[in-house]
């Protein structure tokens, strides 16, 4: 399954990508991008645990990136 | 950034005015570049020390933290202050850059409609384009955005189509023309009937593309934030070991003089510039493409199409129109016009599109009560009997079946013979027309070294041969099924060299599967075909061939600027590294290296967004 999200509040595109690569880390994510230039962050993940995932990624960025927010769109 | 911005002037003040003016006393002095530093640098030093319980050691706020207050150690004030001070700066660009290219790409894909007049009960009513169903009827005045595709069934107008195809013409449209979402109604006031969803409309997809292209990462993207992910460490570690090993182990050496240098080397290891220039670049490329009609579903298909080495074409509707047409009639003993004309009688109930072009080239309205009768014969034409006379409509085939003498015509194209009370009396010969910028488009691919053109059609070899010889394209391939068609272009494949890339193009419409398995599949008229924008990776608006040759030399343009980036950044980065290390750079010299090649990286990304119309 995948979901997109606007992501707000990245400072820089090497932030962008060190954010992508912890994203990329989390168990159930197939695979995550992050647009720096359109504040789009993609992820693919296994639909069976879709609430637990995404509580994971909220997690991270608020470890990785305390400033940025995220919205599904 | 506004507030930002304040800082910064503020600091630069104080800053200028502790070095210039000089107070002759060094307190003064220190305690107005410290409060320089930290009106700029507040803000920074309070995310390093978030980020420090975070673990993030390799931060940028971190490391220009370390190299600052470092330099205040060291004793060295202005330093601290210019490193802060123009870091700050080059963000604040940076990100007025960013904004500024987001901003172009969105005023660029200014196409989303904002309300539709829908009519409902009789009355008018401005409704949200997304709660219009399909069926429904719309009212577009003129100067207005068409907010979902289409027919027209009242009016006459003509409309802008430049933002989706980079077209500047406008296009005349009356009841029945389809008409397409994102367009503007230039005169007149029309009334549409609604096709489809906004969800579905043209608009809506386009949008959704181009939002989407810069997710799928270009090779040298992935390049830049692998070689950012060791860079940092690698300059940071030898940052630590120059300012600890040398003083212990040369004689003479300070503390405080390969401290300098090792400071010099945490401000310079900092990627952020290199990073940011090169999707800007892709992301700028991509909205300048979408000006002119070309839609590029990724970075990764911008930076390959620089690198195309075949370019394997399909015929019809690629090269030619794809629209049939009558260009000769030859009549014995009757005169053209009685042969076009009863030829279209026999062909009046058949919607073979070589009947179609017959009826449009006769054009006068046909009195069925003439038509006695007609009976198809599947792969060779026509029987018919009009007004008492046997009519016989169709190919060699069909004349060496019924036995007639004919005259062969050795004209290109789809022949049909007519014979009528079985006495041959002339033929017609339908061809499709090659596009009017295809041979050039053919010419200029081959001075943008395209190693070879390729054309597959499914279409007679005679036929497909001549329009290959006449558009000057290297090889040809004829009388192919589409899964020939696939098996061709698979073989084509593995005859690219490594890095060359082979483009199929075609009209979207038969040829998914080749699109697919092709490096780069470009779908041409992707204007209202939803085929066409799903199964390719480039989607030309309209249906010119050169618009490839632009889409190019455009990716060549951008991959140039990537290029440029690249290297400059990190050639003056090392460089600086180096001289620091040594100790004939100082930390000025740093700060360009950040700063400075942040700008110039930056600025050199912006010149993508300027592309000719």
């Amino acid at each position: 399954m995948k979901s997109k999200f606007r992501i707000k509040g990245l400072d820089c595109a090497n932030c962008a990508s060190g954010l992508e690569r912890a994203l990329n880390k989390i168990e159930g994510i197939e695979n995550a991008v992050i647009s720096f230039m359109t504040e789009r962050l993609e992820i693919e993940y296994d639909e069976n645990n879709k609430d637990e995932i995404l509580k994971k990624v909220k997690k991270v960025i608020k470890k990785e990136e305390p400033d940025v927010t995220i919205e599904e769109i | 950034m506004k507030k930002k911005g304040i800082k910064i002037i503020i600091s630069l003040i104080l800053f200028l005015i502790a070095l210039i003016i000089n107070f002759n006393n060094e307190l003064v002095n220190n305690i107005i570049f410290l409060v320089a530093y930290i009106i700029v640098g507040f803000e920074i030093l309070r995310k390093a020390i978030r980020n420090i319980t975070r673990g993030k050691i390799f931060d940028e706020n971190f490391l220009m933290s370390v190299a600052t207050i470092g330099a205040f150690g060291i004793g060295e004030f202005p330093e601290a202050v210019a490193v802060m001070l123009f870091y700050q700066i080059g963000e604040l660009f940076q990100n007025y850059a960013v904004d500024k290219s987001r901003k172009s790409i969105s005023n660029l894909m200014d196409i989303r409609p904002d309300f539709a007049y829908v009519e409902r009960d009789s009355e008018i009513k401005k409704v949200d384009p997304d709660e219009v169903k399909i069926g429904e009827i719309i009212v577009v005045k003129p100067g207005e955005k068409i907010p979902l595709d289409g027919t027209v069934i009242e009016g006459d107008s003509s409309i802008d189509t430049k933002a989706l195809t980079g077209e500047s013409l406008p296009q005349d449209v009356n009841e029945g023309s389809q008409v397409i979402s994102g367009c503007i109604n230039l005169t007149g006031f029309i009334k549409i009937k609604v096709s489809k969803e906004y969800g579905e409309s043209t608009v809506s997809k386009i949008l959704d593309l181009v939002e989407n292209a810069s997710s799928k990462k270009s090779q040298s993207e992935n390049f830049i934030t692998k070689f950012a992910k060791y860079y940092t460490p690698i300059v940071v570690i030898i940052a630590v070991f120059l300012a600890i090993i040398p003083p212990l182990l040369i004689d003479g050496a300070t503390f405080s003089d390969w401290i300098y240098r090792a400071l010099s080397f945490l401000v310079v290891s900092c990627p952020c510039a290199l990073v940011i220039s090169i999707p800007l670049s892709f992301f700028g490329g991509i909205g300048g493409a979408s000006k002119m009609g070309i839609l590029i579903k990724g970075s990764n298909y911008l930076e390959q199409l620089a690198n195309t080495e075949i370019i394997v074409f399909d015929k019809t509707g690629t090269l030619t129109e794809g629209v049939f047409e009558v260009q000769k009639v030859k009549a014995i003993d009757i005169s053209e016009d009685e042969l076009l004309k009863i030829t279209a009688y026999a062909e009046n109930y058949s919607n073979h599109p070589i009947s179609l072009s017959v009826k449009k080239a006769y054009g006068k309205e046909i009195d069925e009560k003439q038509i006695q009768d007609t009976d198809e014969l599947s792969g060779r034409g026509i029987v018919a009997k009009i007004e008492n006379k046997e009519i016989l409509v169709g190919n060699e085939k069909l004349m060496n079946e019924k036995q007639i003498k004919f005259d062969k015509c050795k004209d290109i194209g789809t022949v049909l013979y007519i014979a009528i009370n079985r006495k041959f009396t002339g033929y017609i010969v339908i061809s499709d027309k090659i596009k009017k910028d295809s041979k050039e488009a053919i010419e200029d691919l081959k001075k943008n070294n395209v190693k070879e053109t390729i054309m597959l059609t499914g279409d007679r070899k005679a036929v497909g041969e001549s329009v290959a010889k006449e558009l000057g394209i290297d090889k040809v391939y004829t009388e192919l099924l589409p899964n020939d068609k696939v098996e061709k272009v698979e073989n084509l494949l593995e005859e690219t060299s490594e890095k060359g890339k082979l483009a199929f193009v075609g009209d979207g419409i038969n040829d998914a599967p080749v699109l697919a398995i092709s490096d780069i599949g470009i779908a041409m008229g992707g204007l209202g075909s939803d085929a066409a924008i799903e199964a390719a990776d480039i989607v030309l608006m309209t249906d010119e061939p050169s618009k490839i040759v632009s889409a190019i030399n455009l990716s060549k343009r951008t991959m140039k600027i990537v290029k440029e980036n690249i290297i400059f950044a990190i050639f003056i980065k090392i460089l600086v590294l180096i001289l620091s290390a040594v100790g004939l750079s100082t930390m000025w010299w740093a700060v360009f290296a950040d700063v400075g090649v942040s700008i110039i990286a930056i600025l050199n990304a912006l010149r993508v967004l300027r592309v000719k119309k």
